[in-house]
């Protein structure tokens, strides 16, 4: 927060605080011709108009007062408001497992920023322990801010950054890793860390959340717990998403990195499983596996790191009609792999194919994945898919298409053989594609259904 | 230890002592003595097709067992925007209460729960607020900013209630004083709550999200009566926009008392105006109390700082009462608890409100606070000892009591005890410093218990989720000039319509002032006569029979233009509208039909006059005039009602 006593204001509100005399955090009474307002003038958030004034009324409730009304404003006061979450030293206990929080931005934990009217992360082992006192039952908690980006601009760069970090906490022998993330990208970074960061020996956990900290309802501290609990005493050392469950606060979910997408713009359970089950259930009671296969706790220190990113790759999403210059300008602007989201097994129109023939010829790398998002590609049912592969597409599997992203951005950033980098998409590194699709790995059932009715009257959303 | 320490007795003692009167004795001089001072906050539903901040419908009810899906959550206390946190939110995080909400598809959706966003404001609630502000005389923000208020306990899912003030500073007339008003705010109405047992409550959420005005007044009420005449003016002052909903729950006030020396307690949720002046009266009492045992404290109590409560568990085995009933099932895991009280001998009997005494604040706590149910503890002063002094004995030897201590035997869950414990102490350290802020719940008759810490300013914050809404001049113009007259004045109107004192509720309360002049407008009916027929006869008709979906103060409208059209005397209007209430869609003609109605000329019903007049001389058993009135009356209102004004035929009747 900035020093500057005319904070956010501008315009008419600006030269009306100052033909006043007055300032942000003083005291006012205002005369206007709406009649007297007293209260303490508020910062404005920058992007608002220039036409009112912001005042707390004693009340606790904040109001605007137009300035065009405003004949006088006369200060009786001034003081200044400073947010800070109450800071207490984390406690060391002995014998329990030390966790390492890595803080990448986003809405785990946050405050109200004045400059923009929304909330801003806030981040310290005091400060999360201040908030979330029940952490300190689960874990020793250190943390490490690495960067404060909102998850949309997590990007090659952060995740680099991270996978070298998370090498380097493990060899130190920490015993479990979380990392704070926002909640939109938050698949993107939990693929690109399964990439880069391969035969861990211990649990890596993205945690988020849906509802900032500054609400009471928030789902930030039960995540952190369920997350803590995870890395800390959970046996599955892999990355994972680790977030609600139902919408109810009752048990979180952990994901494996490679096959988990958010589903829903703003429900507490928007983290799902695509064509699998979750890895695990997860309370502050402990970790409850639900696949019996994954890779278990180690005690020694060897993991591989592979930060390699090339970020000419780009992803598209067909539509009926799309034009083959699409496809061109990618290649014309250098990008070196493309990943399509095609229809139904994966297709699209005929009048892209002479754009993909000569995206291929110029040696670009494409892969296909599906819009449905659940299913494989199958290019061998219809005319159309064999015609895209004889034209060099490569069917991607049951990869989800945010990975394939991750993973060819990854692979051309080891290699520009495409030969090799078929290799490295075909091959998973964590069930980013898989040889089979359990029947309950597809349920999206549908209301008003009669038995559908009666489990969600029983079973808690 | 004293033996002749007599709970009863010190319970009058000390009622006497701080000179409580009944209320129905109380003076201005009384009120005067212990400084009554009141405000209100009253809130007010208004009848808007959808709720505030989604597009679910507003006014559709659920029964309790009418639910198609539930859902849990937990709060957690977050900072204020000035960076504090607040007492109750700190209170409700001690009780660690898991929140169930039963939601139905048609009425909820899921920003009620809060995983949507909330969308924009709802312009009609917004613009019916507006109107009830400047009804209040309140000044109009220029710029409305949602903030999200606090409530940890549970009764919003988001923790919080999205809620925006109209207008700050305004006044209502009453009959002998003004009365300021602080603000008028526009909001989201909370969930219904279906249980609240240990550590789990349950809420509906029907009425969740539903607009709600609440306006604030300042402490300016100096009596009880005072009181509910500010609560009744409001209340019509919203019924008379014509934008208010009504029906059960539409309107409920919180009452602010304090004494001089005390502090704001706030009475949570009155649905009746008429329980305010008891309330009232015996919170400010009850401070009082509170402020008395403070100075008994000061003297008995040598060091306040250092006073402790000392507590040790007891064996089931030695103690047990006959009457000491622990919840079935459960009594297993109980654990049982005594707790001496050091110097605290005549304070757990003092006094506080009829029929009850400082002791039950304990129990009251420990419910709230500790989620242990009741009966969840006994003491060593209660008006019946139900543990019998041979029981008390032990616990003073357990306890190592002194003489002058006072004890508390209570019992809860295992994971409660902590809580519980601290819960004691935290109530007997308040008791040093006077009267603890606290929100209260209301009982029928007139007394109250603890609810909440009281929350402050603190837990305001502003909602990041929606921008602010500017008030143009142009609008507050628009909705100015389409205001109804003020309430004052439109009781002045009937005053001069001669209308009755005890119909001025009724008729201000369902807003039928439009209605009676559109009546004397349109029909030439005097108010005076539609008056008593919606406030005495219609009200008359509503206790008896159940309501029925068709019946409208417009039918009164309809049946009375029928009459006038018909050319038969209102008089008749009385009892059709006993049917007509009952059947709705009975035509007219039919009604009069069902109460034997028969057209007959006025002249016919005069020519009877004479013959009954002389009938009444030879049987006279009155030598009253006005008697024999009364008994022609009687014979020929049957046949008059409807064809003749009754009053004109009265006048023609004449002994001499």
């Amino acid at each position: 927060m900035s020093d500057d006593i005319f904070q956010g204001y501008k315009g008419r509100a600006l030269e009306m605080l100052m033909k006043f005399n007055s300032r942000v955090w003083a005291h006012v009474k205002v005369d206007t011709t709406r009649g007297v307002f007293e209260g303490t003038i508020l910062p404005r958030a920058e992007n608002t108009d220039d036409k009112h004034l912001v005042l707390k009324f004693f009340t606790g409730y904040n109001i605007g007062l137009d300035v065009e009304t405003i004949t006088d404003i006369t200060e009786l006061g001034y003081k200044k408001a400073v947010y800070k979450i109450p800071e207490k030293e984390f406690p060391y206990t002995k014998g329990k497992p030390n966790v390492k929080l890595l803080g990448t931005g986003g809405t785990i934990a946050s405050r109200l920023d004045y400059r923009t009217g929304a909330v801003i992360p806030a981040f310290s082992p005091g400060e999360l322990y201040g908030a979330v006192p029940e952490l300190a039952d689960i874990c020793n908690l250190t943390t490490e801010k690495l960067f404060a980006v909102f998850s949309e601009n997590m990007g090659p760069d952060q995740y680099k950054k991270l996978a070298v970090a998370i090498g380097h906490e493990i060899e130190k022998g920490i015993d479990g890793i979380i990392i704070g993330h926002g909640t939109d990208t938050m698949h993107y970074t939990s693929a690109a860390l399964t990439f880069m960061v391969q035969n861990s020996p211990i649990p890596i956990v993205l945690v988020g959340s849906q509802r900032s900290s500054d609400r009471p309802s928030s789902d930030a501290a039960l995540n952190l717990m369920h997350a803590a609990t995870a890395a800390g005493h959970g046996d599955i050392a892999e990355v994972m998403v680790c977030m609600f469950g139902p919408t109810s606060d009752e048990y979180g979910f952990l994901h494996r990195g490679t096959r988990v997408r958010k589903m829903h713009s703003s429900y507490r359970s928007t983290f799902r499983t695509i064509g699998d089950t979750p890895l695990a259930t997860v309370t502050r009671e402990g970790v409850f596996p639900i696949k019996s296969e994954y890779h278990k706790r180690r005690k020694d220190r060897k993991v591989n790191i592979y930060p390699y990113f090339e970020e000419k790759v780009a992803m598209i999403y067909y539509y009926t009609n799309m034009q083959p210059d699409m496809i061109d300008s990618l290649v014309e602007n250098g990008y070196k792999g493309i990943i399509i989201i095609g229809t139904g097994l994966g297709h699209v129109n005929k009048p892209l194919y002479p754009a993909i023939e000569r995206a291929v010829k110029k040696g670009i790398a494409i892969y296909m994945t599906v819009q449905t998002l659940w299913g494989y590609v199958h290019m061998f049912v219809y005319d159309t898919g064999r015609d895209l592969m004889a034209k060099g597409i490569v069917p991607a599997e049951n990869m989800l298409p945010e990975v394939a992203y991750i993973k060819l951005s990854w692979a051309l950033g080891q290699t520009n053989d495409l030969e090799k980098v078929k290799e490295i998409m075909l091959t998973p590194v964590n069930d980013e594609t898989t040889l089979r699709e359990p029947y309950n790995g597809y349920l999206i059932y549908q209301g008003g259904v009669k038995e559908v009715e009666e489990f969600i009257r029983k079973v808690h959303k | 230890m004293k033996q002749n320490f007599n709970p009863k007795r010190n319970f009058a003692e000390t009622k006497k002592a701080i000179g409580y009167v009944a209320r129905k004795n109380a003076t201005q001089k009384d009120y005067n003595r212990i400084g009554f001072m009141s405000g209100l906050e009253v809130h007010q539903q208004l009848k808007t097709k959808e709720k505030l901040f989604c597009h679910c419908p507003a006014g559709l009810f659920q029964k309790a067992d009418q639910y198609d899906a539930e859902l849990i959550r937990h709060m957690r206390p977050t900072l204020s925007e000035l960076g504090e946190y607040d007492g109750t939110a700190l209170m409700e995080f001690r009780t660690r209460k898991q929140i169930v909400y039963l939601i139905k598809n048609e009425t909820a959706c899921t920003y009620d729960v809060d995983d949507t966003p909330p969308f924009v404001v709802n312009r009609e609630a917004l613009d019916y607020a507006i109107e009830i502000a400047l009804l209040s005389n309140l000044k109009i923000v220029g710029e409305v900013h949602i903030s999200r208020k606090q409530y940890l306990d549970g009764s919003i899912p988001t923790g919080f209630q999205r809620t925006t003030i109209i207008g700050v500073e305004g006044d209502i007339q009453l009959r002998k004083k003004k009365v300021r008003l602080i603000q008028l705010s526009l909001e989201e109405d909370s969930c219904r709550e279906v249980s609240d047992i240990g550590h789990v409550r349950v809420f509906r959420t029907d009425r969740l999200g539903m607009p709600l005005i609440e306006t604030v007044t300042y402490p300016d009420f100096a009596n009880p009566d005072e009181v509910k005449e500010g609560a009744d003016y409001i209340r019509f002052l919203n019924r008379s926009s014509g934008k208010a909903r009504t029906g059960i729950g539409s309107t409920r006030a919180d009452v602010n008392v304090s004494c001089k020396g005390g502090t704001r307690v706030e009475i949570k949720g009155v649905a009746h105006t008429g329980w305010m002046p008891e309330l009232t009266h015996n919170e400010a009492f009850r401070q009082w109390a509170l402020l008395n045992i403070r100075e008994i404290l000061k003297k008995k109590v040598k060091n306040l700082k250092e006073w402790k409560l000392t507590s040790v568990e007891i064996r089931k085995d030695d103690f047990i009462v006959d009457s000491m009933t622990l919840p079935e099932g459960q009594s297993e895991n109980y654990r049982i608890f005594a707790v001496n009280l050091p110097d605290f001998q005549g304070i757990l009997s003092h006094f506080t409100q009829p029929g009850k005494m400082f002791a039950d604040e304990f129990s009251d706590r420990l419910k709230v606070v500790a989620c242990i149910e009741k009966p969840n503890m006994v003491h060593s002063e209660m008006m019946e000892d139900i543990a019998g002094k041979k029981t008390w004995k032990k616990v003073q030897r357990i306890l190592d009591s002194k003489e002058g201590d006072a004890q508390i035997v209570f019992w809860g869950p295992d994971a409660d005890i902590k809580t519980a414990i601290e819960t004691i102490e935290e109530r007997c350290k308040m008791a040093f410093s006077g009267v603890p802020n606290e929100t209260r719940k209301s009982f029928e008759d007139g007394t109250t218990i603890f609810e909440r810490v009281l929350p402050g300013a603190d837990r305001m914050y502003p909602d990041t989720d929606s921008a602010p809404i500017p008030l143009e001049d142009s609008l507050i113009t628009k909705l100015t000039a389409g205001l109804p007259p003020l309430v004052s004045d439109r009781i002045n109107q009937l005053t001069k319509w001669q209308v009755p004192e005890d119909a001025y509720t009724y008729i201000l309360k369902n807003n039928l002032i439009p209605l009676i002049e559109k009546i004397k407008n349109e029909l030439s009916i005097s108010p005076r006569f539609s008056s008593l027929l919606f406030a005495h006869t219609l009200k008359h008709i509503q206790g008896q029979y159940k309501p029925l979906p068709d019946f409208s103060f417009e039918k009164v409208f309809e049946l009375l233009k029928y009459l006038d059209a018909k050319k038969i005397d209102q008089a008749i209007a009385k009892k059709m509208l006993f049917h007509q209430y009952q059947h709705p869609k009975m035509d007219f003609e039919s009604i009069l039909i069902t109460i034997g109605f028969k057209e007959v000329p006025k002249e016919d019903i005069v020519r009877k006059i004479p013959f009954l007049v002389n009938k009444f001389k030879q049987t006279r058993i009155s030598p009253n005039d006005a008697a024999g009135v009364r008994w022609v009356m009687g014979n020929l209102t049957k046949v008059a009602l409807g064809n003749a004004s009754l009053s004109d035929l009265s006048k023609m009747i004449k002994f001499q």
